[in-house]
């Protein structure tokens, strides 16, 4: 009975985003005030039912509700708690509902936090995310309900959620991705409604940064627990495989960041409109590019959800209506959006423009590498080919390296027009002092010539030199340095934190990749290995009880130069209601270096295969992203986006001129 | 125009777009076979009848033949016997066995319950072979032709259908093309 | 839903769990002469795909054909072959598809240097905007003419912007430069 009224709710839910998706933005092009006055109400109705729909499915699980069948495939009655619950997203028709739910999220809080920008463009905004509600809402309705029951024969108990899944990174990682993922569309409506109503001024910049960072930096956050997870829960120590279903996110992050430095300089400068909306629209379509390569089957991974061409010939349909009617929304609007000119060869516009291009470019090639061996095995009719890591590294990394070393410009240059000269003074010590430790460093750590060493050790000296240059010419005039470092603002010590942070993922992955070692032995009890400076000796096994697993857990004491450092205690687990097998890491996590090890399994008389491995800098990436996530929210602080209400006298000004009303007709 | 340039991207979407309504229905998981028009690879192997007598190419049959992978492990195999069991009954192909990564007495027993369709059956207990065949995973099935060239892989389980639509259509041209080939050299000869 | 298509579904969800779950760690233990040839062999093994998983390398696939690939290679490096003769020897076997890093030819140009073109058409685009941007007259109005532009303001709208200049100023000092924004012409 109860799932049922979840299935109702659902209906509600779509009905309710049906209305919201027309009314208000036909009131919005009529001026109709009642019109537009339904938005907020129906935005508010739409999230209460989708919050019901989210709390039965929850409901069903934890009461072991096999009747239904979602519950059925991705729960069991011995599974803990707080995993009957992250079940919910555990498989493609829950974990759907709740993307949904992310939208709804988002929509009420558009609808809360807009009292400062006109009821036309809020209509619009709220609409257009209404519009997506539908076809989310009806997606789930048509081809993938959550509710749907296994009835009369219901299973006696379910079939348990996937090993891989009962883990702490599964409560925080689908949320944080999702909730940053989805947030795209609420920059998404910003530019359509622009691109609608024909007017983009700072203003809308204003408006929509907020919204563009909050969502850029929690899909950051997201990658990172995504990252963190599949190292320490795979067991090889990898933290990103190019696989096809991690590069769409990827790809969003890339082009929001391209998105959010635009937009920034179209607040600022009034300039890059027309690219800020458009890389708006792309960054959107890559989530829903994104929902649809990990839910269609189109591409083989081992994060992909059961595959069905009927669900991905519906999304790829919703796809062409939203993005290619957006698309062409932009061909035909673009024009009216006026974006400022006249800045020159050397200013920070330019730098910005560049820092665009290269992440729109890396973006696509990505994109290529993604879809390639669909495309070719179309074109060829049949052959199959693989593009993995190899070719994404190869591409991906120059990339990066082009960025970085335009990273520790950009910044330093002015805007709308700054001297060769000035930026030579300002930049031209730090350069040298970049090369001389970027070389020293290294050379002098390995007692060699490590070339790809050098590079990473010399762009990551370049950024953080010029980002100290750059904080000690702008506090140059000051009395001293903490009142000059207190007057600098909020929003740019989020900037250089970010560029921090990025350059320290940057260094970080580069490093590993160099300097990771592993090795695998065979050892019996009281048998010890060896690997760098480290000595680990195998204490043996004993068996260890989960709640729904029995485990071989092993007993490994960690010795660094000959002295005792920790114990190690890795697990090789039979999840009993699915009969899988998982292994549990032992890790030693620390800011210079991780040192895990990995149980293989067991031999004769007691022996164990395990690999051991040390992975210098390796937690520099996830550290770097929490800056980089941080900063960008910080950026976003200011007095001037936290003014939600507008002070009345401007409000009871007539109608006439200034509202936001479009002066001349696009 | 500028304003032509603008529509670039909703271009380059619909382009994808289409190709990946394309992709939905293309099955980009089974591997085509490297060595359709090949010769079937070298081996000397032993076989599950009694004894460490070893067998290579030249035992194989002189006619279109059907080599096929399989182990007592595998479910789908069960299901493909009996449509190779009636095969041979009514005497259509001969069926070379490949027992992949199997034990042979399990092999025999299993053997033993279902029925035997093979006329021979080589022993690959540690998979080699089947990595010059390209195998990854048992059942697969190969058509070989009288002089030992592949010409057709189907992987997976083979249904009545795909025995009906595939596997003996291709079967029965190369007996054809074998028959006009020996009655052509007989021909000369005399 | 009918029980056949339950059973069905539950089996396929099943499966690709199970596919899914074939990439834990794998653990063999193989004895190297030397620490070059153990390198070779995790390169190697890293750069192939697993022909019967979801996507993995021979490295992450506990599949049962994955450990008789490990063990080829192992054996042929053993044996003193070359990377390229090992990489041959795969590729006549399991075609393309085995390789992640995709070989060069005829059909994978546009794979390879994609991204220097994409690089280039965005540099060309990039100066086409700067260029356009240095030049003092808007000269190209692409929707024709225009009487106002829509940002153009009101005198009320001014008035409003000069005090809000004056207020802003004394707030917010670091915009890259030291003069006001002078966004609006």
């Amino acid at each position: 009975m109860i799932p049922e009224l979840g299935n109702f709710s659902l209906i509600l839910a779509f009905s309710l985003s049906i209305l919201l998706g027309v009314f208000p933005m036909i009131g919005a092009s009529r001026q109709n005030q009642l019109w537009m006055g339904l938005a907020r109400p129906l935005t508010a109705g739409v999230f209460v039912f989708l919050s019901i729909s989210l709390a039965i499915l929850a409901y069903s699980f934890v009461t072991d509700d096999f009747s239904v069948q979602f519950v059925a495939n991705h729960s069991n009655s011995m599974l803990p708690l707080r995993y009957k619950l992250t079940a919910v997203w555990g498989g493609h028709e829950g974990s759907f509902l709740f993307w949904t739910w992310m939208l709804g999220g988002w929509m009420l809080a558009v609808a809360i936090f807009s009292k400062s920008m006109p009821t036309e463009f809020v209509a619009r905004v709220l609409s257009i995310m209404g519009l997506i509600c539908v076809g989310y809402t009806l997606f789930m309705l048509a081809t993938s309900n959550p509710f749907d029951r296994a009835l009369p024969l219901s299973p006696a108990d379910g079939a348990d959620l996937n090993a891989a899944l009962q883990d702490f990174a599964f409560i925080v990682h689908p949320p944080s991705l999702y909730m940053g993922y989805v947030g795209f569309s609420v920059v998404f409506a910003f530019a359509i409604a622009a691109l609608i109503s024909g007017r983009l001024d700072a203003a809308w910049a204003r408006w929509c940064r907020p919204w563009a960072n909050a969502a850029w930096a929690i899909l950051t956050l997201g990658l990172s627990l995504g990252s963190w997870w599949a190292y320490y829960e795979l067991g090889w120590g990898g933290w990103w495989a190019w696989d096809p279903v991690e590069n769409p996110p990827l790809i969003t992050w890339l082009l929001g960041a391209a998105m959010i430095h635009s937009l920034a300089a179209t607040e600022k400068r009034g300039v890059f409109k027309s690219w800020t909306v458009l890389l708006a629209i792309m960054a959107f379509a890559s989530s829903l590019l994104g929902t649809f390569i990990t839910r269609s089957g189109l591409l083989t991974s081992v994060h992909a959800f059961a595959s069905d061409p009927t669900r991905g010939v519906y999304i790829l349909g919703f796809l062409g209506l939203i993005i290619g009617g957006s698309l062409l929304l932009y061909a035909i609007r673009a024009p009216i959006l006026k974006s400022e000119f006249g800045f020159g060869g050397w200013s920070r516009e330019v730098f910005l423009l560049a820092n665009n291009l290269i992440l729109v470019v890396a973006s696509a090639a990505i994109l290529l590498g993604t879809l390639y061996p669909m495309v070719y095995q179309a074109v060829t009719g049949g052959d199959l080919i693989s593009v993995g890591p190899p070719y994404f590294n190869t591409i991906f990394l120059p990339l990066m390296g082009i960025l970085v070393l335009l990273l520790g410009i950009g910044p330093v240059a002015r805007w709308k027009k700054t001297s060769k000269a000035y930026l030579f003074k300002q930049l031209s010590k730090v350069a040298i002092a970049a090369v001389v430790v970027g070389v020293a460093l290294p050379v002098m750590l390995t007692l060699g010539v490590p070339v790809t060493t050098i590079i990473v050790t010399v762009l990551a000296c370049w950024i953080l030199f010029s980002l100290l240059r750059d904080i000690q010419s702008k506090i140059a005039n000051k009395p001293d340095v903490w009142s000059g470092l207190k007057s600098l603002p909020v929003s740019y010590w989020g900037m250089q934190l970010a560029h921090f942070g990025f350059v320290m993922i940057m260094t970080g992955g580069c490093l590993t990749s160099i300097y990771s070692v592993e090795r695998s032995v065979l050892l019996s009890p009281g048998e010890s290995a060896e690997l760098g400076r480290y000595t680990f000796v195998f204490e043996g096994t004993e068996d260890v009880q989960g709640p729904n697993f029995i485990a071989d857990e092993a007993s490994i004491q960690v010795l660094r130069d000959g002295e005792y450092l920790r114990h190690l205690y890795p697990q090789k687990q039979l999840y009993t209601a699915s009969n899988t097998p998982a292994t549990h890491m032992g890790i030693d996590g620390r800011f210079f270096r991780d040192l895990f090890v990995t149980l293989g399994d067991a031999r004769n008389q007691g022996a164990w295969s395990m690999t051991l491995y040390i992975k210098p800098f390796v937690r520099w990436v996830w550290i770097g992203s929490i800056f980089v996530a941080f900063g960008g929210i910080l950026a976003v602080t200011d007095k001037r986006y936290r003014r939600f209400k507008v002070r009345q006298v401007q409000r009871a000004a007539p109608v006439t001129n200034t509202s936001a009303q479009p002066v001349v007709e696009g | 125009m500028k304003n032509l340039k603008l529509y670039i991207p909703v271009f380059a979407f619909l382009i994808l777009a289409v190709f990946m309504w394309r992709g939905l229905y293309m099955d980009s998981r089974t591997l085509p076979s490297t060595l359709i028009d090949r010769e079937l690879p070298e081996f000397e192997l032993r076989t599950l009848s009694e004894g460490d007598q070893l067998v290579s190419n030249a035992d194989l049959p002189d006619e279109p033949f059907i080599l096929n992978i399989w182990g007592s492990y595998c479910l789908p195999c069960l299901q493909e016997n009996p449509i190779f069991m009636s095969a041979r009954e009514q005497g259509l192909v001969p069926i070379v066995g490949v027992n992949y990564k199997d034990r042979d007495n399990l092999a025999r027993d299993w053997l033993d319950i279902n029925g035997n369709p093979f006329s021979m059956n080589i022993v690959d207990d540690t998979g080699r072979y089947g990595i010059d065949l390209g195998v990854y995973g048992a059942p697969e099935t190969f058509i070989v032709d009288a002089d030992g060239v592949i010409r057709y892989k189907h992987i997976g389980t083979i249904n009545y259908q795909a025995w009906q639509d595939e596997i003996m259509p291709v079967v029965r041209e190369l007996q054809s093309a074998h028959a006009a080939q020996s009655a052509a050299t007989t021909g000369q000869s005399s | 839903m009918s029980q056949i298509r339950l059973w069905c579904r539950n089996f396929l969800v099943l499966s690709s769990l199970m596919f899914a779950m074939a990439t834990t760690a794998q653990v063999d233990v193989f004895d190297f002469e030397t620490a070059e040839q153990e390198e070779r062999f995790r390169q190697l093994a890293n750069d192939f795909r697993c022909p019967m998983c979801q996507n993995a390398n021979l490295t992450h696939s506990t599949g049962g054909v994955a450990a008789d690939l490990r063990r080829e290679i192992y054996n042929q490096i053993l044996e003193g072959r070359t990377d390229e003769e090992i990489e041959q020897f795969m590729l006549q076997r399991y075609g393309d598809f085995i390789l992640y890093r995709p070989r060069l030819t005829v059909k994978t140009i546009l794979l390879w240097f994609g991204p220097a073109l994409f690089l280039i058409i965005g540099l060309w685009v990039a100066f086409g905007i700067i260029k356009r941007s240095a030049s003092p007259n808007r000269n190209n109005d692409e929707s024709g003419s225009e009487a106002t532009r829509p940002e153009d303001l009101t005198a009320d709208e001014q008035a409003r912007l000069d005090r809000l200049l004056s207020d802003r100023l004394a707030s917010d000092p670091s915009t890259g430069d030291d003069s006001p924004d002078d966004s609006r012409r």
